[in-house]
């Protein structure tokens, strides 16, 4: 690989919690390139940046400071206490102060007080208020697009506030102005047009599904399919359109398909919901999140299915398990003794569990894995019927199919997980150097995990960490294809035909 | 952003994705092969023509595991893997085979 033109973050010990030295300024420059208005357009959002737009921003910060009570009270009641400072993973990589949490809710709360605050109208100066000018903008530009909205740092505020809420309003502001951003806007008008964010049309999509059949049959001798648009399949599948597309997704996809097959289940994808994620929550904008999530309800009932259930992908399963019903609700439509909706995590750790899949470890041989619980996850969902599910779940699926499973630094995982460094919107390749430093403190925990207890491989239950970790690992002189989808590794195990 | 070829000004995006796919030419990909670092070999010219050839049935560019399987067909089973791909196309094949065969960059979480 050819040297980075950055420099690679050092890896230290992940229990010693080395705080770096501050950077000022070191990511003023990052920004992801700003939607064009062929982007911005399809979402109803101006094509750019027109006069008057500061009083439009200030605008639409009232419309939103009534409608979400959190973002209020977030504005409102930071005491600077210190807590989150070193708890975002792009600080700990960059060193850039503007990365602190508190910095950073700082950017919106300092033009928050001096239009809807008495002494920040009346004395700006002696509250930090700010005027909402081009200079703020293009701060705001910069650093609410280094924050992946992943929440670890609300897991250390003495008071809850959520940084990723801030960053959300502060995004759908700047796209209300003609500010947007051009990877998230223009894969939201993918979804439109093309059905998900790879834009890959129906016909693509069933040449790609045929040829895995093929593949699994080379590989088994057993004919499991992965069908589309069946009516009147039991489950509608709906997982992100990079599980079709992408290493090691597709693994994982494959995956998923034996177990529906060993389980004997009937299912179908759709090419209507051919994509999970939803890029509407990146960009704080709830008709886009709407919008995107009705076409999920309309192909369940297109389609008859009796279940719906979720493909591996963070944001996605937050959305889901979070927000599904308001946004595309009610689904009494749908069998009420089953989750509505189900992450595939939950449907195979019940097969597991009652003995209706049989997994044979030796299929991983050789393999001592860890897992990356993804942010959203792990932070913004949950699995199962018990608290802490969404790490209980993954693991129990991944130690049926390994024959060795170890977890990273316990202030890396579980609700304390970091980021992959991609999340949020900002996999993107113009971000690459933030996308690498903020993969930095992830990459200390599994060097650790690799130099003492043998770690070959970690598994991630999220497109984004699965891509990211794919462009990342080299830089840190990891192999690439040390990520693994979980499925894959239950694909890996699993024993096909012959489980009456 | 904007190649020449052939006298002509090509439009390109922030990245050097072509903005229009028929205006790709060969001395074109010649071009923006060389900025990402690459000399076309045979090789190279298998996977790219057969980027181009699926993009015109499909209008998106193919699954990893698409190609791997076409160029091992093509090229021999020992050359149908990712490995190789990414010996070919060390900034990932899926992107940077892409953009030096006029293809729009793949979107999402890929």
């Amino acid at each position: 690989m050819a040297a980075a033109p950055f420099d690679i973050p050092a890896l230290g010990d992940p229990a010693e919690h080395p705080v770096p030295a501050l950077k000022p300024g070191a990511m003023a420059a990052s920004k992801p390139y700003v939607a064009a208005e062929a982007h911005q357009q399809p979402l109803g959002f101006p094509g750019e940046l027109a006069e008057g737009w500061e009083k439009r921003a200030i605008d639409h910060m009232g419309g939103l400071l009534s409608k979400y009570r959190s973002l209020q009270v977030f504005m409102d009641i930071c005491v600077k206490c210190g807590a989150c400072t070193d708890k975002c993973h792009y600080f700990l990589g960059t060193g850039d102060p503007k990365n602190m949490p508190v910095a950073r809710a700082d950017l919106f709360r300092s033009v928050y007080r001096r239009y809807f605050t008495p002494v920040g109208k009346i004395a700006p100066g002696l509250v930090g208020a700010r005027d909402m000018t081009r200079e703020v903008l293009d701060e705001w530009y910069s650093y609410f697009h280094q924050c992946s909205q992943c929440r670890r740092c609300s897991v250390f505020c003495p008071y809850g506030i959520d940084t990723a809420e801030i960053s959300m309003a502060a995004r759908d502001i700047m796209d209300s102005i003609g500010q947007g951003q051009k990877y998230c806007n223009e894969i939201i008008g993918k979804v439109h047009r093309i059905g998900n964010n790879l834009g890959l049309p129906a016909p693509a999509l069933l040449d790609t599904l045929e040829g895995l059949e093929e593949d699994i049959l080379d590989e088994t001798g057993v004919p499991v399919k992965l069908p589309v648009d069946v009516a009147g399949a039991e489950v509608l599948l709906v997982t992100p359109s990079a599980d079709f597309f992408a290493e090691p997704h597709v693994l994982g996809l494959i995956g998923y398909a034996k177990v529906f097959h060993a389980a004997g289940v009937s299912w179908t994808l759709s090419t209507k919901a051919s994509e999970a994620g939803n890029f509407g929550m990146f960009i704080g904008n709830y008709e886009q999140m709407k919008k995107i999530s009705m076409r999920i309800r309309e192909a369940a009932r297109e389609l008859g299915v009796k279940r719906i259930i979720f493909g591996e992908c963070g944001h996605a399963w937050r959305v889901a398990y979070s927000f599904l019903n308001t946004l595309a609700g009610p689904w009494d439509f749908l069998d009420s003794r089953y989750p509505v909706p189900q992450h595939i995590l939950e449907f195979t750790s019940d097969l597991i569990r009652r003995k209706g899949i049989r997994l044979d470890k030796s299929g991983n041989d050789g393999m001592v894995l860890t897992v990356h619980d993804s942010c959203n996850v792990a932070r913004g969902a949950r699995m199962g019927t018990e608290p802490g599910g969404q790490f209980t779940i993954p693991r129990a699926v991944i130690a049926a199919s390994v024959p060795k499973l170890v977890d990273m630094h316990p202030d890396t995982i579980c609700d304390k997980t970091f980021c992959c460094g991609g999340g949020g919107g900002l996999l993107t390749d113009e971000l690459i150097e933030l996308r690498v430093k903020g993969a930095s403190p992830r990459m200390e925990a599994l060097k650790d995990v690799v130099d003492k207890q043998g770690v070959t491989h970690m598994a991630a239950m999220c497109a984004i960490c699965k891509a990211q970790f794919t462009k990342i690992l080299p830089y840190y002189d990891f192999d690439r294809e040390m990520v693994v989808s979980v499925h894959q590794l239950v694909s890996n195990a699993i024993v096909l035909g012959d489980n009456d | 952003m904007a190649y020449t070829s052939n006298g002509a000004a090509i439009e390109a995006d922030e990245e050097g994705y072509l903005t229009d796919i028929n205006q790709w030419n060969e001395d074109l990909a010649g071009q923006i092969a060389k900025d990402e670092g690459i000399t076309m070999t045979p090789e190279h010219w298998e996977v790219v023509n057969f980027l181009r050839e699926y993009y015109s049935e499909y209008q998106i560019a193919p699954a990893v595991r698409v190609l791997t399987k076409a160029i091992a067909k093509k090229m021999g089973p020992d050359k149908g893997n990712n490995k190789y791909l990414y010996e070919l196309f060390p900034y990932g094949p899926g992107k940077q085979a892409c953009k030096i065969a006029g293809l729009p960059k793949p979107t999402g979480c890929v």
